[in-house]
């Protein structure tokens, strides 16, 4: 009960930055518009025939790769607690001391709740449709809420593990977009050679993608979404217990 | 049951394969001040981080008011207060949001946590300024606010690691004020600093370290008195003249003088000395274009203090 409620103080405290640091909610809204924009309109014509049709193909999966970089910010935003010291001073007080990861990550899955929003509106400003029932489109949303949630641990574990911004800044990066674009977000697996084909069909963000795409304008679930399911599953337990422990030795 | 407020007993904490702690064991009592001081890397840090619970000690004990660090740091977290040697406060939020927030973690209720922010704002002179950014404050207001935050809770024993380190001084008299007066309310303080100066105005007692060891103990003036009192130091005006103004000086005082560069120090036990020495370089005919008195610096202080490797090099 009180953890929970300590969580919630610093959940709260995470999403006022947002608000008072004008940037990060420009960054949050901006970028997936450019992602869209420019995909859509740039290689939209060359991979689909016409952006028209790949917007419909490519918007589910920009959802879930740009997951991706949105919980970056759980990373980035540990580490500089820890940096500046505030770290310090929420140990030195007596609360859950989880508390301090946990309302990292329920304020990064609120925002992967928003970059979200924003992507699908924008999405279906520009001609996207949804073709299942509303139904779907809430059960792809509970996903990627899901897949962010397992991210946003994957960063945490980033954020405590490693000690320099920049560290953090590049391993971030270079795990976020290696899966997002060597997956079937942007092209069917099917158009790409053999070698790399037997990397994107098991890439999780492929997966994920797959799974809500099928969601959201139909296509096989039920496997895609189990396999989500385990994935998600995998990488929250996994993460988790690595966080706990780099959480624990860092002094 | 008058129980020591601190309670430290051979405490010790390594690095790798620095010792940074070798053994080292001090008390304070309830409602005092007492000074940790000591040069860089000495280990202060180190045994503030292992009081307030951030660190596990290697081995030996430490009770907070009577609580164990190790085996009981819930029950030690509320009790203490923390100010870190940077301030450890949310940059991106106002004043008045980062208290707010430390009193809802403490528990406290919306409407009182925002009462108690608004108090501490008022007594801290962050009033004006309490709803910009504290990425905007200067290194003194971010000081303050750093002690206010670690008041919100209102902690009966409160660390104070370096409070004034690069402050400007009229920054540094600001945040004296407020620890003497926190000190007067009956609040247990640990300060650790690398000034003499600060130790002397707010610590009661003093507890010198080094390398990890207790060197010396006691009030300030008496760890003043142990380290030669004031300094009677000379520049002659030719560089000619050093070897005869540090006889002159051996002489008037009976104390070993250090010299540096072009002037000439020796500690003074009695600061009469200054017009004998005065007189006596007159009576010897060697031009002087500096003399005077001041009070030592903390390395000479230290140096006398640790078995002075500064003595050894004069003789």
């Amino acid at each position: 009960m009180t953890a929970a409620s300590q969580t919630a103080v610093l959940t709260r405290r995470n999403l006022l930055h947002v608000w008072t640091d004008p940037q990060q909610l420009v960054g949050m809204t901006i970028q997936p518009l450019m992602f869209l924009l420019l995909f859509v309109y740039v290689f939209g014509g060359a991979i689909a025939g016409s952006s028209r049709s790949y917007i419909q193909f490519v918007l589910p999966g920009l959802v879930v790769q740009g997951v991706g970089f949105w919980a970056m910010q759980t990373a980035i935003g540990l580490n500089t607690d820890f940096q500046r010291g505030l770290v310090d001073r929420f140990r030195s007080l007596p609360i859950a001391r989880s508390s301090v990861v946990a309302g990292r990550i329920v304020a990064d899955v609120l925002r992967t709740g928003w970059g979200t929003v924003i992507t699908v509106a924008a999405g279906m400003a520009f001609g996207f449709r949804l073709h299942t029932s509303a139904g779907g489109a809430a059960a792809a949303f509970g996903l990627v809420l899901a897949w962010g949630f397992a991210l946003s641990w994957l960063m945490a574990f980033l954020g405590v593990s490693l000690r320099s911004a920049e560290t953090v800044q590049t391993a971030g990066f270079l795990l976020v977009m290696p899966l997002g674009f060597a997956s079937s977000v942007f092209a069917p697996a099917s158009s790409m050679p053999g070698w790399l084909q037997a990397f994107v069909k098991v890439n999780p963000v492929t997966v994920v993608t797959d799974a809500t795409r099928g969601l959201m304008i139909g296509g096989p679930v039920a496997r895609p979404l189990l396999a989500s399911a385990a994935w998600i599953a995998g990488i929250t337990v996994v993460s988790w217990a690595l966080t706990l422990r780099s959480y624990r030795a860092r002094v | 049951m008058t129980r020591a407020a601190i309670w430290v007993d051979g405490l010790t904490k390594s690095f790798g394969s620095s010792r940074v702690l070798d053994g080292i064991g001090f008390e304070a009592a309830e409602g005092t001040v007492l000074g940790l001081l000591g040069p860089n890397g000495a280990g202060k840090t180190t045994a503030v981080r292992i009081l307030c619970t951030l660190l596990r000690p290697d081995a030996g004990r430490a009770e907070v008011l009577g609580r164990d660090v190790v085996a009981e740091p819930q029950r030690v977290r509320s009790v203490i207060g923390l100010t870190g040697q940077y301030a450890a406060v949310d940059d991106v939020l106002s004043a008045r949001e980062n208290l707010y927030m430390i009193g809802r973690l403490l528990g406290v209720g919306r409407r009182a946590a925002r009462r108690r922010a608004g108090e501490l704002l008022a007594a801290f002179g962050l009033e004006p300024d309490a709803a910009r950014a504290v990425k905007t404050y200067s290194g003194g207001m971010r000081r303050r606010l750093d002690l206010a935050a670690s008041l919100v809770g209102e902690p009966r024993v409160l660390f104070l690691d370096e409070p004034t380190t690069g402050l400007d001084v009229a920054s540094r008299g600001q945040l004296w004020d407020l620890i003497e007066g926190l000190a007067e309310a009956g609040t247990t303080v640990l300060l650790t600093t690398q000034y003499l100066e600060e130790a002397d105005r707010l610590a009661g007692r003093v507890v010198v370290i080094d390398h990890g060891h207790v060197v010396a103990e006691g009030s300030p003036a008496e760890l003043k008195e142990r380290s030669g009192g004031q300094i009677i130091e000379v520049r002659p005006a030719r560089r000619e003249d050093m070897t005869a103004v540090t006889r002159v000086l051996s002489a008037v005082t009976g104390a070993a003088s250090i010299t540096e560069r072009d002037t000439v120090a020796v500690p003074a036990a009695d600061p009469a000395l200054l017009g004998a020495a005065v007189s006596r370089l007159g009576t010897e005919r060697i031009a002087i274009s500096q003399i005077g008195l001041r009070l030592p610096s903390l390395d000479e202080a230290f140096l006398r203090l640790t078995g002075s490797p500064a003595e050894r090099s004069t003789r």
